[in-house]
């Protein structure tokens, strides 16, 4: 096929995927792309995995090594269907922490550690470099071989001048389409929907050529393994270690390369279109390893000795006069070679223009702190340029190793570097002790293993190192053989370089992270890793450079104690009008918070936090925070004695309280067991006297009578005091027995009435009732209650002091409350002595007077308790007045007492 | 004629209880039954002793008895104090106010005749 038409036709199929990429974009921006996030094109995008290498290469590969290239379909595949859970857990992990490379994660998780970042970009710009010099060359390759000068005298170009042209074209392509803006989340819908589409062209492609192979060229799939068995690849027997190791290899790849880590974390759109590619992409790669032998079988049948087996899939339709097919294979190869070098350049550009450009110009760069714009400017420029050098580099490896070396070998030597981030990824999310000395002891120590042992090798004995350490060892070291370490030879190359290096690195990284403590830093990431699925909710976003609301809020609970802080921060959030706990960062709120954290740590401190925080300042995160957490831990020590201070201070009041009380009880005690002394003793002395003068003999008869009446009334009085001491211990303890009954108000007033007749029956009372108003049926204790009415009638009668003593008993309903009122017409309670009547032994007149202890209101007032009712002396009424209140039925609570 | 002695309760009973085995006896005996007017019954009446109870409606006899003591008149009249109380502190208190005697109810006849003899220098 004449070049120049082959360069149209190539043209034609980029001008193709500008398009597609130009369409997808604006669609994303406009929101109205449901299709470009949905699983399929998630999982089709996974194929960048399918690179040159696995479209032309897979057929070398199995020609000369039989079955082995399948190694590199079935690591993957495991890994998507057994291992899906660690996908799971990298997507959540990048999007709550907005990672944006694999460089970026592990710094991410070690502490935002820039040196780290920048070892896993050095590596993955190592490893990638020849791997996309080997794209370029696979392209070149293929053109040469498809190409022809042009009838009209146009020459083809050389290959040096096709990947030339190829990785400018390609670095375009990337430029436009993936910087066109800086994203946050860095993804980048147009090449995705691209790298898609790609993926079906190469898919089909090789099925294509697979079935025109199978169907034309030989007779069916029976014929095909007739052919199989007779060719060499029938005798190509199972290596088991090398087996292992290469399905291990590329199962670490799958997590580890660049570019997978960009289109299967970093594109993920959403979480769930994992569970679908985790069956989806195994089926697509059995269907590009589908047809690789047969391919390969009848490529060796067909095709004279001595034939490239890299570029059977492009050479043998060409030999076959099949003219369309060849384009068709043609066009899957560069699509195979162009979306793993726009992935990958992609890829790296973050890391590279992130880790390495950026920090570069923002320490040396004159204008620091400028405003958001111009940074944003400079960051894509950074990102275009770092393109623009990864492509450079991979070109001019291809030109430096003229692209020399089968497809697949270079492939296996970027997985090993790669695999060398494997430990420190799967301790960032599984171990929560793995520290950054570990992993930075692990992936320095195993890159170097990784570049002596196997990649500074692949470019010749001779070439980088001597052909004398290859013999005897560097420095003369027998057992520093690059491919003999240990003295251990005879191992596969790559296994051996495979083992020595991952084996090293994780030992290292393992020991190192035991061996050292993690930082506070180091700690808080751990955390948010190991624990992605325990957080609810958007977790803290990782900042480069400016200060996050998260970010404050941890150092302010360090300084704060966490609840001040979260309430300050809602507060200041709710202030803006905002929902949740994270106010955004205005320089108000800033000022606000250096305020209140000077308070805690001093003004100074405060500054440099808030500065160091906000980016700009010398003193590192890690230290400041090493102090914020001993200063916690003194204040909390502090706050703890100061609790337990008043813990003691409560304390002793509550004992000071108590001793009170029962000072109290013991005075009020000793005085009533004094007036119960002097009670019983008055009636004794009497009783006493008056029996001694009856035992002389000189007693008038006459007298004795009196005397002997003196005794019996004092006995009595003696008896009734005894009576009311007891009657009053039972109330006031609860414990009294009440005998519900039904009597009408009446006639518990008539009773009463009657019965305190009884003293001073000499005067005479008039008496004011309303018949009509006692006409009140009355369930209750209705003696004690009848009690209460006798004792107020009682006093009435001895100490009402008017000329013509009247009183008066006025009883209304009030709801289902009763009230009766006892009014005299005497001088009354003066108010003094008012609030004492109901106490024991408050006898306010002499003791002759009244005639009894001085207990009968405090018992009336025991009796009403108990009945639900209450007795109070009603003051103004002209003479002395009782009101007694009580429930027309009472009902007895429920446990109460019995 | 007999020693005058002034008695001051409020208890009826005991009063005349101790009424007439003090008259029996041959003294003669006024009774008063209330503490607020009694310094000036004892003032009016200038008896030879006197018997005080600690518990009177009004004023009690404690504070009499301080007022007594500090009356030039009266600071040596032989007082005897009656307590229904019957506690130590009693007998404190009624030492400390100046009485001559003590005396806890109830009490024998013989107790009283021979505590009021003692208090008049009588034997």
């Amino acid at each position: 096929m004449p070049f120049n038409l082959l360069v149209l036709a190539c043209l034609a199929y980029v001008a193709f995927l500008f398009t597609v990429a130009f369409v997808a974009d604006r669609r994303a921006e406009a929101g109205t792309l449901p299709w470009l996030s949905s699983p399929l094109v998630y999982t089709l995008s996974l194929s960048v995995y399918c690179t040159a290498w696995t479209f032309y290469g897979a057929v070398g590969y199995a020609a000369r090594s039989g079955l082995e290239f399948v190694t590199i379909y079935l690591g993957p595949t495991l890994v998507f269907i057994g291992w899906w859970v660690v996908l799971r857990k990298l997507v959540r992990i990048a999007k709550t922490q907005r990672v944006t490379s694999i460089a970026d994660l592990i710094s991410s998780r070690y502490g935002k550690s820039s040196l780290l970042g920048v070892v896993v970009t050095l590596i993955c710009v190592t490893a990638a470099t020849p791997y996309i010099a080997l794209q370029l060359q696979s392209v070149a390759l293929s053109f040469s071989v498809f190409a022809s000068d042009t009838p009209d005298g146009w020459h083809l170009p050389d290959r040096d001048t096709t990947a030339l042209w190829v990785a400018g074209g390609l670095a375009l392509f990337t430029i436009l389409f993936g910087t066109r803006n800086l994203d946050a989340n860095e993804q980048h819908h147009g090449v995705v929907t691209a790298i898609a589409v790609e993926a079906v062209v190469k898919l089909v492609a090789l099925v294509a050529v697979g079935v025109f192979v199978v169907w034309i060229v030989a007779d069916g799939p029976a014929d095909i393994v007739t052919r199989i068995d007779a060719s060499r690849l029938a005798g190509w027997e199972l290596v088991p270690g090398r087996w292992a190791g290469l399905i291990f290899l590329s199962a670490a790849a799958i997590l580890t390369l660049p570019r997978m880590f960009q289109v299967l974390v970093v594109e993920n759109a959403d979480e769930r279109h994992l569970s679908t590619a985790s069956w989806a992409f195994p089926l697509y790669l059995a269907a590009m390893s589908l047809f690789v032998v047969p391919i390969a079988v009848v490529g060796l049948e067909v095709l004279p000795d001595g034939s490239n087996p890299d570029l059977f899939v492009l050479t043998l339709p060409l030999a076959l006069d099949q003219g369309g097919l060849a384009m068709l294979a043609f066009l899957g190869g560069f699509s195979s070679a162009t979306s793993m070098v726009i992935v990958a350049a992609i890829a790296l550009a973050t890391m590279v223009s992130n880790h390495v450009v950026m920090p570069l110009i923002l320490a040396f760069g004159e204008r620091k702190g400028t405003e958001p714009g111009d940074l944003r400017r400079v960051v894509l420029l950074a990102r275009r340029l770092s393109i623009a050098g990864v492509m450079a580099l991979g070109y001019g490896y291809y030109t430096l190793t003229g692209g020399s070396g089968a497809l697949a070998a270079t492939g296996l030597i970027a997985f090993v570097g790669v695999a060398q981030i494997l430990p420190a990824m799967l301790g960032a999310l599984f171990w929560r002790g793995a520290t950054r000395t570990g992993a930075m002891l692990g992936l320095g120590t195993g890159f170097g293993l990784w570049l002596y042992t196997l990649y500074l090798p692949s470019f010749g004995q001779g070439a980088v190192i001597a052909a004398h350490v290859f013999e005897g060892g560097l420095f003369g070291l027998g057992w520093l053989r690059p491919e003999a370490l240990f003295g251990i030879s005879g191992m596969d190359p790559l296994l051996h370089a495979l083992f020595w290096s991952l084996a090293v690195n994780t030992l290292l990284f393992v020991g190192g992270s035991l061996l050292t403590f993690p930082s506070p830093m180091e700690r808080l990431q751990g955390a948010r890793f190991v624990q992605a699925f325990d957080q609810s909710g958007p977790a803290p976003g990782w900042s480069r450079g400016q200060a996050e609301p998260e970010d404050l809020l941890v150092m302010a609970q360090r300084i704060l104690g966490e609840d001040v802080a979260l309430a300050f921060f809602q507060a200041n959030a709710r202030a803006q009008g905002k929902d949740g706990y994270l106010p955004d960062i205005t320089p108000a709120f800033m000022n606000d918070l250096e305020r209140r954290l000077s308070g805690s740590i001093g003004a100074a401190a405060a500054h440099a936090m808030i500065a160091q925080i906000a980016g700009g300042a010398s003193v590192s995160v890690e230290d400041l925070m090493a102090v914020a957490n001993e200063t916690a831990q003194i204040m909390e020590y502090s706050a703890r004695l100061e609790a337990q201070q008043d813990e003691l201070t409560r304390t002793a009041r509550q004992l000071r309280e108590a001793n009170d009380k029962l000072t109290q009880l013991s005075v009020q005690k000793d005085a009533f067991l004094s007036q119960i002394s002097h009670e019983l003793r008055t009636p004794m002395t009497s009783i006493r006297a008056f029996s001694e003068i009856m035992m002389d003999e000189d007693v008038p008869p006459e007298l004795c009578a009196r005397y002997a009446g003196i005794i019996h009334d004092e006995a009595i009085r003696l008896t009734r005091l005894l009576d009311d001491l007891l009657d009053l211990s039972v109330l006031e303890s609860g414990t009294v027995q009440l005998t519900l009954r039904t009597a009408s108000l009446r006639d518990m007033l008539d009773r009463a009435l009657q019965a305190a007749g009884s003293t001073r029956p000499e005067r005479d009372f008039a008496l004011h009732r309303d018949g009509q108003a006692e006409q009140v049926t009355v369930s209750s204790d209705i003696d004690r209650l009848t009690q209460v009415f006798i004792n107020i009638i009682s006093n009435a009668r001895k100490y009402c002091d008017a000329e013509a003593p009247a009183l008066r008993i006025v009883v209304r309903r009030k709801g289902d409350q009763v009230q009766v009122d006892f009014i005299d017409n005497g001088s009354g309670i003066p108010k003094p002595s008012q609030a004492l009547i109901f106490e024991k032994f408050a006898r306010l007149t002499d003791s002759a007077k009244a005639g009894g202890a001085g207990l009968g209101l405090a018992i009336c007032r025991e009796i009403m308790q108990n009945l639900g009712g209450s007795i109070a002396y009603l003051p103004g009424q002209g003479g002395a007045a009782f009101r007694v209140v009580f429930p027309a039925t009472l009902v007895l609570p429920i446990g109460g007492p019995a | 004629m007999g020693k005058h002695v002034l008695l001051i309760e409020d208890e009826p009973n005991i009063s005349e209880a101790i009424r007439f085995i003090l008259t029996r006896d041959g003294f003669r005996v006024s009774c008063h039954h209330q503490g607020r007017d009694a310094l000036d019954v004892v003032r009016a009446e200038q008896p030879d002793a006197l018997i005080l109870d600690a518990m009177l409606p009004g004023r009690n006899g404690y504070d009499i008895l301080r007022d007594l003591r500090a009356e030039p008149a009266t600071a040596a009249l032989p007082v005897l104090m009656l307590t229904a109380r019957g506690q130590g502190r009693d007998r404190e208190l009624a030492e400390a106010a100046g009485a001559s005697g003590f005396m806890a109810k109830p009490f024998s006849n013989a107790e009283v005749l021979a505590s009021v003899r003692a208090l008049l220098g009588q034997t």
